[in-house]
């Protein structure tokens, strides 16, 4: 059974990511008092790229044409074997907090490369900007792992998940203090304001969109469906770590395997909205205040590790 | 005071704590900001949850003096003050900025390694108390800590006063998690914050008299011990 | 509430008029519109207070949760109404000058006269106050009534003096406040909860139970928030400038008295320690406070010029000997620190006295200034002259015998401290007559006002209390009363 969830899981991610991506857009439009596209846009932009030429400049090397395969690939296999709607997975044992952390890391390195290849200087400027970001939150993250797995004894996503339903932890301070972490890390990763505009049109304020600016047709596509899969994977795990009710754990049948599915649906609605409210309430941060804000979101992190060891959970 | 025994259960721990946290969460959000009005919020924040933590106290203390010290956390700290001090702000055309002697990144690292002193100093001494005193303890002391702190990286007059009030908020929380702290405390520390912030005032004005700005780098210009 | 409002003394307890009047007449005083009159009432209110704690030699009340009166706070409640009257008859006579003068207006005396009976309240309250809360209450509004008073005459120099003493020492009063409710935390186990655990007589006889490594944590912060209070290095930053630019009243009552009761906070809470056996001994931590800021104070005292700010520095020195004294322990040091308390109280304050005419005279608190006193005024010269030789330790005045127990009770038990801490004392004592012989002796400035010293009512309203306390330190160098030493005695076994 585990086999077919896990290949429903596949395909499910990657067929809700861009009506996620849509909808975190209509929200947004409809807050900031215009009209707004569909949410099912995003698939119609994706369906038209594929079917568009890709065109490469003359100083772009294999780098630059593998890159959005890797970049995809990485996210979407992270995305694959994150539970969304249930633990039954068959790869849920290779999921573990650190690989995912390993595989994002992959994807972007992959996309920096990519951006500078080409040799714009606009790329270089988006691929320095994300590398210091993630310099930043890549430890913040691993904070937050270091803090869960410490409460749970794993840091497989699967078994934290069932640690937490099953009531071994109560309302824990750390918790919080984690999950604020990983909301920020999350901002920072997907490029959303106030780190960074996604529907920006201003290089200069670019930073992820600008390692992509030289792409099109299906790299182009490739890199767009990238970003949303990442976003579907921020709010599966955000979700399913410190709210994981509803999800369907081993030993459940089909029932428990459609609450689930209900649940995350819930739970991806109610995180989009929320981060299109957000989106439209504050401005975008300037560059210099980034290490301000990750700093703070490692901060976090590291308390929350702290605050264990004080409330003795350790 | 005598009354039912106080209801203890794990909720009421984690509660607290969370509430503790929520004021220690605070006091690193009042280090990290850097505009004058964002701090005043902030302080205003911590105030209301300083008012919240003494009223869930006051609760599962079964202490009801601890309520009043809830009520006056909320007036005066979480709305009086702050809108006082954000009222002088403009009228004196304080600048708006908070000028640090030390980046906001090295103040919040400093920030963490006091709450690791606090809890290093507060748990091997309080090891024959119960849980409950023993993390508000650490709180309180970080968050004391972390007031002090504030007060000696900001030059400016008003945010080294914000600095002090929330160094005066975590002394408050540890007054209220201390089981069954008579009245006389409580009354007499909301008092002294009382006639504290007239003296603010005061000074606000005397000082704008002399000086054009609040910002203290001028003021130890005077150094009278030169003489 | 209600419980503690029938713990407040009875008509006939000397306590009710010894607090009450100050309170009354500060109340009083803040409304009444002319300051001549105004001088006058505070005196009254002063000399009732002063009476009342006679009354205490004769009838010591009963102990409640409130206030209590034991061999400790005895002496230096009398000490406190003693030094507040003198001081109230001396500022009736300086404050007249300087409202002749311009310098102070109606609205600021009227003020002055109500925070300086606020002030004594205050002090009184902390001084017999049975629970640790009040006492922590009384302190911090002698440090807010004294901000107010410091920062009187508006000049820049007032006003960051008041801004530096408000901001340190308030900071001081909330580690206090955070050591104190760690105190309860320790004796809350053991004596319920309530006002109980925050009982000094209760507390002492119970405190071997407490847990001694909450009581070590609790006093670190008992000791840098009041030792901020009493002035210790490096703790002390506020104190000269907050001595030197208020009122020279005010000043000595600062130095004279405010000091003490900082310390006899940090005294009673060094008592629970010591009645806990297991705790770690705060001595060598005093005794570092204590030599730092004789050595610092010593050094500073050489190369000062403002007149106020040069004694200010003194008291840090004192204060710092005392510290150090009580640091040493034992039955003798101990002694010697409580007798110390009392004599520089007396001594200082009277410096303070002379210190005020002479500014007053000259126009000018610059040392470098001021020459030639004995001739130009001879009772307030020799006055003052005698003066800063008791409080450079000179024989047969008295804090020249408490200096010397504190140095050979030194020398008895650590000769190695004895070293730094004679040296200390001479550095202090060679900056201090330096000055005296360049202020004292020589010529005085041609075109310097000199007032004669006909017996105009002012002048002689000025010098009295200058004399009775000078006399007083002359004589408790020469003689003791019997019950004064054993109350020493008692307290100082109490200190462990």
């Amino acid at each position: 059974m585990s086999a077919i969830w896990q290949l429903l899981q596949v395909f499910l991610v990657l067929a809700v990511a861009p009506l996620i991506t849509g909808w975190v857009r209509f929200v947004k439009a409809r807050l900031n008092g215009r009209i707004g596209a569909s949410p099912l846009q995003p698939y119609r932009d994706l369906y038209r790229l594929l079917q568009k030429e890709a065109v490469v400049a003359h100083s772009a090397s294999w780098v630059f044409r593998a890159a959005p395969y890797v970049t995809f690939a990485a996210v979407w296999l992270a995305a694959a074997v994150t539970p969304t709607f249930t633990t039954q997975l068959v790869l849920a044992h290779a999921a573990d907090l650190i690989a995912l952390v390993a595989l994002l890391g992959l994807a972007r390195f992959w996309t920096a490369l990519a951006g500078m290849d080409v040799g714009t200087s606009f790329g270089g400027l988006g691929a320095s900007r994300e590398m210091m970001i993630a310099s930043l939150a890549e430890p913040a993250m691993l904070m937050v792992t270091f803090s869960l797995s410490l409460i749970s004894g794993t840091t497989s996503p699967a078994q934290i998940i069932a640690f937490v339903l099953s009531g071994g932890v109560g309302v824990e301070v750390s918790l919080g203090l984690a999950l604020a972490a990983l909301l920020m890390v999350g901002i920072a990763e997907n490029g959303r304001i106030p780190i960074d505009n996604p529907s920006t049109h201003l290089e200069l304020t670019m930073v992820h969109e600008a390692m992509v600016l030289e792409y099109s047709g299906r790299h182009l596509a490739l890199m767009e469906g990238a970003a949303m899969v990442r976003l579907t994977f921020f709010m599966a795990l955000i979700g399913g770590l410190f709210a994981p009710w509803g999800m369907a754990l081993e030993g459940d049948g089909p029932v428990g395997v459609l609450i689930g599915l209900g649940a995350f649906a819930a739970k991806c609605f109610v995180l989009a909205s929320g981060l299109a409210v957000f989106e439209t309430a504050i401005a975008k941060m300037r560059v210099f205040r980034y290490a301000d804000f990750l700093g703070g979101a490692l901060l976090l992190g590291l308390l929350a590790t702290i605050f264990l060891y004080l409330s003795e959970a350790v | 005071m005598a009354g039912s025994a106080p209801v203890m259960t794990q909720m009421s721990y984690d509660m607290a704590h969370l509430i503790g946290a929520t004021v220690l969460m605070a006091g690193f959000q009042l280090l990290y900001q850097r505009r004058l009005f964002a701090v005043l919020n902030t302080f205003a924040f911590q105030a209301l949850a300083l008012a919240a933590a003494a009223a869930w106290q006051a609760h599962i203390q079964n202490a009801p003096h601890l309520y009043v010290t809830a009520a006056i956390a909320l007036v005066f700290k979480a709305m009086i003050v702050p809108f006082a001090l954000h009222w002088l702000v403009e009228r004196l055309g304080i600048h708006r900025t908070v000028e640090t002697a030390m980046s906001i990144g090295w103040t919040m690292i400093a920030g963490v390694a006091l709450v690791a002193l606090s809890i290093l100093l507060v748990l091997p001494v309080t090891a024959n108390a119960s849980a409950l005193t023993r993390e508000s303890l650490a709180m309180a002391m970080s968050v004391v800590l972390l007031g002090l702190l504030m007060m000696i990286t900001r030059r400016n007059a008003v945010t080294q006063v914000v600095g002090f009030m929330a160094l005066e908020n975590g002394l408050i929380l540890a007054a209220v998690s201390a089981k069954g702290m008579p009245l006389v405390v409580e009354i007499s520390i909301a008092f002294s914050v009382l006639v504290a912030m007239t003296l603010f005032g005061i000074f606000f004005f005397r000082i704008r008299e002399r000086f054009e700005t609040l910002d203290l780098g001028d003021l130890e210009t005077y150094r009278g011990d030169r003489q | 509430m209600i419980g503690h409002l029938s713990q407040l003394p009875g008509a006939d307890n000397p306590l009710l008029w010894i607090l009450g009047v100050p309170l009354g007449s500060a109340g009083f005083l803040a409304v009444l519109r002319d300051w001549r009159v105004a001088a006058w009432v505070n005196v009254l209110a002063s000399g009732v207070t002063f009476a009342s704690s006679l009354v205490l030699f004769e009838h010591r009340p009963e102990a409640n949760k409130l206030l209590f009166i034991d061999d400790f706070n005895i002496y230096l409640v009398v000490l406190t109404a003693f030094i507040g009257l003198t001081t109230a008859v001396f500022s009736a006579a300086y404050i007249a000058r300087e409202s002749d003068a311009h310098r102070l207006s109606d609205l600021h005396l009227r003020f002055y006269h109500s925070m300086y009976q606020a002030f004594l309240f205050t002090m009184l309250l902390a001084l017999t106050a049975n629970n640790t809360g009040v006492m922590w209450v009384a302190v911090e509004a002698a440090t807010l009534t004294t901000v107010l008073m410091v920062s009187l005459y508006r000049t820049r120099e007032a006003i960051e003096a008041a801004w530096k003493y408000f901001i340190l020492c308030s900071v001081g009063i909330g580690l206090a406040l955070f050591g104190t409710t760690l105190v309860y935390l320790a004796a809350q186990p053991v004596m319920g909860d309530g006002a109980d655990a925050m009982a000094w007589t209760l507390m002492i006889k119970r405190a071997g139970e407490f847990q001694p490594d909450l009581l070590n944590l609790a006093f670190v912060f008992v000791l840098v928030g009041y030792g901020t209070k009493v002035g210790l290095a490096p703790l002390h930053s506020w104190l000269p400038d907050a001595h030197a630019e208020g009122p020279t009243p005010i000043s000595a009552v600062l130095s004279g008295l405010l000091l003490n009761v900082a310390l006899y906070a940090l005294l009673r809470f060094k008592m629970v320690i010591a009645a806990n056996g297991h705790t770690l001994t705060p001595g060598p931590l005093l005794i570092m406070m204590g030599l730092s800021s004789l050595f610092l104070s010593a050094f500073m005292l050489y190369r000062r010029g403002d007149i106020k700010r040069l004694f200010a520095y003194s008291s840090i020195e004192h204060m710092g000997v005392i510290t150090f004294a009580f640091g040493m322990g034992g039955p003798l040091a101990n002694f010697a620190g409580l007798l110390h308390m009392t004599m520089h109280s007396l001594t200082k304050s009277a410096i303070f006295f002379a210190v005020g005419i002479i500014s007053q005279n000259a126009g000018t608190k610059r040392i470098a200034d001021i020459r030639g006193l004995t001739a130009s005024h001879p009772v307030l010269g020799w006055g003052f002259v005698l003066a800063v030789l008791a409080i450079a330790g000179l024989p047969p005045l008295g804090v020249f015998m408490s200096e010397f127990l504190v140095v050979s009770s030194t020398f008895a038990r650590a000769p190695l401290l004895a070293v730094p801490l004679a040296l200390g004392l001479l550095l202090a004592f060679g900056a201090l007559v330096s000055r005296l012989q360049m202020m004292a002796f020589g010529t005085p400035p041609l075109g310097g006002q000199s007032h004669g010293e006909a017996g105009t009512v002012s002048s002689i309203l000025a010098l009295t209390p200058l004399w009775v306390h000078m006399s007083l330190v002359l004589v408790a160098g020469l003689y003791l009363p019997a019950e004064l030493v054993s109350w020493f005695q008692t307290v100082a076994r109490l200190l462990g």
